[in-house]
């Protein structure tokens, strides 16, 4: 009042894991800039895997000091048990899918070149390679932290930008099948660009409504506006868009098999694992802690998205002939399945459990995910990766440990016990089934009866088809591949024997919900 | 002694030393060695059991396993789930040594060679789960041995099975994993609902009570059952999957992994919702008395002779599931019993008629004829294990056929009448198969045959031992089940329903 700014009050210990990422991806763009290009790689790659640990730590040292009862940053970001935890697994996840970005085959030597000009071949001739992905991505993993944790609407949408932007780059970056990739690149832009516009949109109506941006003030006026209805339904409407086009429900997931399969493999790992994680972190925020008050209103539709994100996941899985894709409808499909915790929300007791289920099942999934993807990496003809399924006939002949690995991670999606995925779903389900969605239990078991038929019809291919005689041969793994696979495959292994421990940590993170 | 784990581990760590030897030959006697010492220790530990105990569950260990979810990693025998591993005990060693060649890619229809080892390393783990199986007392543990032993199971139908393998594996595995996803439905619907924090079977029988809540929870389990056991109409898997899988690994489908169907019905489908399996009774039986019959005509009408098998196997689980669900004393005894038998003298016919298939390289009866000139001691032992599988007074199946028709008898007198045709029809099917393939004239393909050697003797004796054993003194089997199968009826309160054996005419009905 006497002319003086309050200078705002920032908790730098609690943003750590935030800094440190997006200051590692500014040191990134500096290297560069300034560092010659062979030394480039060898810089970008400690340094982007320093600052996911680095991160991490920081992360856990948070969790250690307790968790705090209020927002950090003035109230923007909330630094809560869930946030923490799906920080936890965001930078595991970035930490190997980074080890997989490490594999040079996979990316463009120079993206600028028009495929198949002379430009293109004196890029590749000269050992040209794209080291922007380092920075890109960290940025991208900077958004990803934020995104869960934004406490308003601003700062989410901020958020949303920064962990997308990088990303589109990235699609368009692979080597080989270049136009598919540009293609997936333009169209992720596209429809992302035109999601985002939905979520920017229903946050100016729900402003509207509440005359806040802030979640705990969208959710307090939720009891006191009187006759503004239509405009908080609409934004409601809007803002679940642009968030269920992130995790990829239908009728939303269009645009999931054309970028998976277009973009470069350790960066659909990437994506595929994290931004799910973030996505579904960011939703429940939403959902839950601004519009909680509005369940009645959006029960019934977010019940509605989910029986359709299942039914359309697991049967249009069926119908795809190349790996990625069907890797695509897949994490639609397992995107369907978590929506089912997501309207299981009813005591308090009721919505810890459902988060931390949730929770569970991200982490799960994530290992799974990547192991999956990095397996594709390595299954290659002359001309990349071998996409198409029929090329992977008879891979259990000529790689034995590799196809059952491969088969493992199947079945761990397919959620057979003693795999993670099975315990994932069981938590998610029972969740659902004690909040009274017991309807929507039964359609995720159709359709996992469904999603079975064509992971296991991968494993047939792979085991009991006889192997083309061109057939693709197996790369020699870098040391950074082989380490995803036997990281991953070790992971879905203990989570399926033992899940106790990371159980009791969702359930610790999930304890007292989201601060408000 | 922690019995069942070590009788689980044992097979494990077996299957891990089998997948990391050297020669294919060590693998296979490293196999058969752990599956002996696996049937050394259900020896002494079945001389340890009491029938007789008050306490139900021995060799019980419980442990917290995922306390968030309150499951335990809980085991525990009584007669019925002893005896049921006892016949897997039994029945892997033979397998193992019946199977010695399956995966080799010898044989006269010049199967491609495929890993030895994996086969072999199946098998146990496939023994681990099916002795898990029915050891577990917490319904969360039963659940997942029933869905992950599928995938040895499918492995080795896929993999070692014959020239439509991957389409009958893919069939057997959708179809349980189908019914098992159903029961998960119901599995998690009974700990919400029971609301006791904790999946052990004990803590759970009589839970619940609201009639309407028993009848779907019930549904959720016994369709699962009824796809793996399985009963008409649900069996459409079994001929395709037992015609493709390798003998040996059709014995322990047929002869195992089926029987854990009609096992969930008596241990959990009873026990757990007695209202409703009342309710659902009549229904049970008509699809009971359906596939008894069913199963034989189709039978009769088989051209394949391990096709044939299968479907004779439907019509004896039928035969299982009415006596499981009449609810007498005779009906369940007789039910648990006909699972060992069944067990034993299809297995018989399996692994006899897999001898048969290697010589041959087909499994047509047609081309077959007059094989008991020229191997006669093949032909007299698949006589035997037919006569058993047409339930010949004298040998297993009779005993435990008829109990299971007295017990039905008791009442249900009608559906019992008809199940009777089924024992007619079982002499039309058998005998006739015999008479195709093993007498007439010796058919040209068939000359060069050679009779049993050594190790397949070594196969059949035991099996032919036993149904002849237990033909004539079932007394020591049935001493150990009847206990526990009172104990079920006793939870189902199904004395209220019925009266006493000595009083039982016309009451009942």
């Amino acid at each position: 009042m006497n002319g003086t700014i309050q200078a705002p009050t920032i908790e730098y210990a609690l943003l750590s894991p935030m800094l440190i990422v997006f200051g590692a991806a500014v040191i990134g763009v500096l290297v560069e800039a300034f560092a010659p290009r062979y030394l480039r790689k060898s810089i970008h790659v400690p340094l982007t895997l320093l600052a996911l640990v680095g991160a991490f730590i920081t992360t856990i040292l948070t969790a250690l000091n307790g968790l705090p009862d209020k927002a950090a940053a003035m109230g923007a970001v909330a630094v809560d048990g869930p946030s923490l935890f799906i920080w936890g697994i965001i930078l595991v996840l970035a930490f190997i899918s980074v080890l997989l970005i490490n594999d040079d085959e996979q990316f463009v030597a120079q993206a600028s070149a028009v495929p198949g000009s002379t430009d293109e071949e004196e890029a590749v001739r000269s050992g040209f390679a794209q080291t922007e992905v380092y920075p890109l991505a960290l940025f991208a993993v900077g958004g990803m932290l934020l995104f869960p944790a934004s406490n308003d609407l601003l700062v989410m949408f901020v958020a949303l930008e920064v962990m997308s932007l990088p990303l589109y780059l990235l699609c368009g970056l692979a080597r080989r099948r270049r136009l598919l990739s540009q293609e997936a690149s333009v169209k992720y832009f596209l429809l992302g660009a035109f999601s985002s516009a939905f979520f920017l949109y229903g946050m100016a109506l729900v402003y509207g409504y509440a005359g806040s941006i802030e979640l705990k003030a969208i959710a307090d006026s939720l009891s006191t506006v009187t006759g503004q209805d239509t405009l908080l339904y609409i934004g409601t409407a809007m803002l679940g868009v642009g968030l269920l086009f992130k995790i990829g429900a239908a009728p939303f997931q269009a645009w999931k098999p054309d970028v998976y399969q277009g973009a470069p493999t350790a960066i659909t790992a990437l994506m595929a694992s994290t931004v799910l994680v973030a996505a579904f972190g960011a939703l429940l925020r939403v959902f839950w802690v601004a519009l909680g008050g509005l369940e009645w209103n959006w029960q019934p539709v977010m019940w509605g998205v989910a029986i359709l994100t299942m039914i359309v996941g697991a049967v249009l899985a069926i119908t795809q002939t190349d790996i990625k894709r069907m890797l695509a409808y897949s994490s639609v499909a397992h995107g369907g399945f978590l929506l089912t915790g997501v309207v299981a929300i009813g005591t308090f007791a009721q919505n810890t459990q459902a988060l931390s289920a949730i929770l569970f099942y991200l982490a799960a999934y994530g290992f799974t995910t990547v192991g999956a993807f990095a397996v594709v990496t390595m299954v290659r003809d002359a001309g990349g990766e071998a996409g198409h399924l029929s090329r992977w006939a008879g891979l259990g002949k000529r790689s034995p440990v590799l196809a059952a690995i491969f088969a493992f991670f199947l079945l761990a999606f397919a959620g057979i016990p003693l795999t993670s995925g099975f315990f994932g779903k069981y938590a998610v389900f029972a969740a659902a089934v004690s909040g009274g969605a017991l309807p929507l239990v039964i359609v995720g078991v159709v359709s996992s009866a469904i999603a079975a038929f064509f992971y296991v019809r991968v494993i047939v291919l792979m085991f009991f088809s006889e192997p083309a005689a061109d057939g693709p041969t197996i790369a020699t793994p870098t040391l950074g591949t082989s380490a995803v696979v036997a990281l991953a495959a070790a992971a879905t292994v203990v989570l399926g024997i033992f899940p106790q421990p990371v159980l009791d940590l969702a359930d610790q993170a999930a304890s007292a919900l989201f601060i408000r | 002694m922690p019995w069942l784990s070590i009788l689980m581990a044992v097979p494990v760590l077996g299957a891990v030393g089998v997948s990391l030897t050297k020669s294919d030959k060590l693998a296979k006697q490293l196999a058969l060695a752990v599956s002996l010492v696996v049937l050394a220790l259900t020896g002494v530990m079945a001389a340890q059991f009491n029938p007789s105990s008050a306490t139900r569950f021995q060799f019980a260990e419980v442990y917290d396993w995922i306390p968030r979810f309150g499951v335990h990693y809980g085991v525990g025998v009584d007669g019925i789930a002893l005896v049921l591993i006892a016949l897997s005990a039994v029945l892997v060693p033979i397998v193992i040594l019946a199977s010695w060649h399956d995966a080799d890619g010898t044989g006269a229809a010049a199967p491609p060679k495929r890993s030895v080892k994996t086969y072999f390393a199946l098998l146990l783990v496939l023994e681990a789960m099916m002795i898990g199986v029915f050891a577990a007392t917490d319904v969360f543990l039963f659940y997942v041995f029933f869905e992950a032993m599928l995938i040895p199971m499918y492995f080795m139908i896929g993999s070692y099975g014959g020239a439509q393998r991957s389409y009958a594996a893919v069939k057997f595995l959708l179809y349980s994993l189908f019914g098992g996803l159903l029961m998960l439905v119901a599995v998690i619907a009974l700990y919400v609902i029971a609301d006791k924090g904790t999946f052990m079977f004990p803590e759970l029988v009589g839970v619940i009570q609201d009639p309407n809540t028993q009848k779907w929870l019930f549904l959720g389990f016994f369709i699962a059952f009824a796809v793996k056991a399985p009963l008409w109409p649900f069996h459409t898997w079994l001929p395709d999957a037992a015609a493709q899988a390798p003998a040996g690994a059709a014995v322990l489908l047929v002869g195992v992994l089926d029987k854990v169907g009609t096992y969930g019905m008596l241990r959990f489908c009873l026990e757990l919702f007695p209202d409703a399996a009342k309710f659902f009774t009549p229904l049970v039986i008509v699809l009971s008395v359906v596939g008894i019959v069913y199963g034989a005509i189709v039978a009769i009408g088989q051209t394949d002779i391990k096709r044939l098998i299968a479907y004779t196997s439907i019509s004896h689980f039928g035969f299982i599931a009415l006596g499981v669900f009449a609810m007498t004393a005779h009906g369940g005894a007789g039910a648990t019993l006909y699972m060992v038998n069944h067990g034993f003298s299809t297995g018989a016919l399996f692994l006899i008629a897999g001898f048969l298939i290697y010589r041959r390289g087909s499994s047509q009866i047609a081309d077959y004829g007059g094989v008991q000139k020229v191997a006669p001691l093949l032909a007299g032992t698949f006589l035997i294990a037919g006569l058993s599988g047409l339930s010949l007074p004298g040998l297993s199946s009779f005993v435990s056929e008829f109990m299971v028709l007295m017990g039905t008898y008791e009442r249900y007198a009608v559906p019992a009448i008809i199940a009777t045709s089924g024992v007619i029809l079982a002499a039309v099917y058998i005998l006739w198969m015999y008479q195709r393939t093993m007498t007439g004239p010796t058919a040209e393909s068939v000359k060069g045959f050679t009779d049993l050697n050594i190790r397949e003797r070594w196969v059949v004796a035991p099996l032919i031992a036993v149904i002849i054993a237990l033909g004539f003194f079932p007394k020591p089997v049935l001493d150990v089940i009847n206990p526990a199968v009172d104990q079920t009826l006793s939870n189902v309160h199904v004395d209220q329903f019925t009266p006493a054996v000595a009083d039982k005419k016309g009451a009942g009905q």
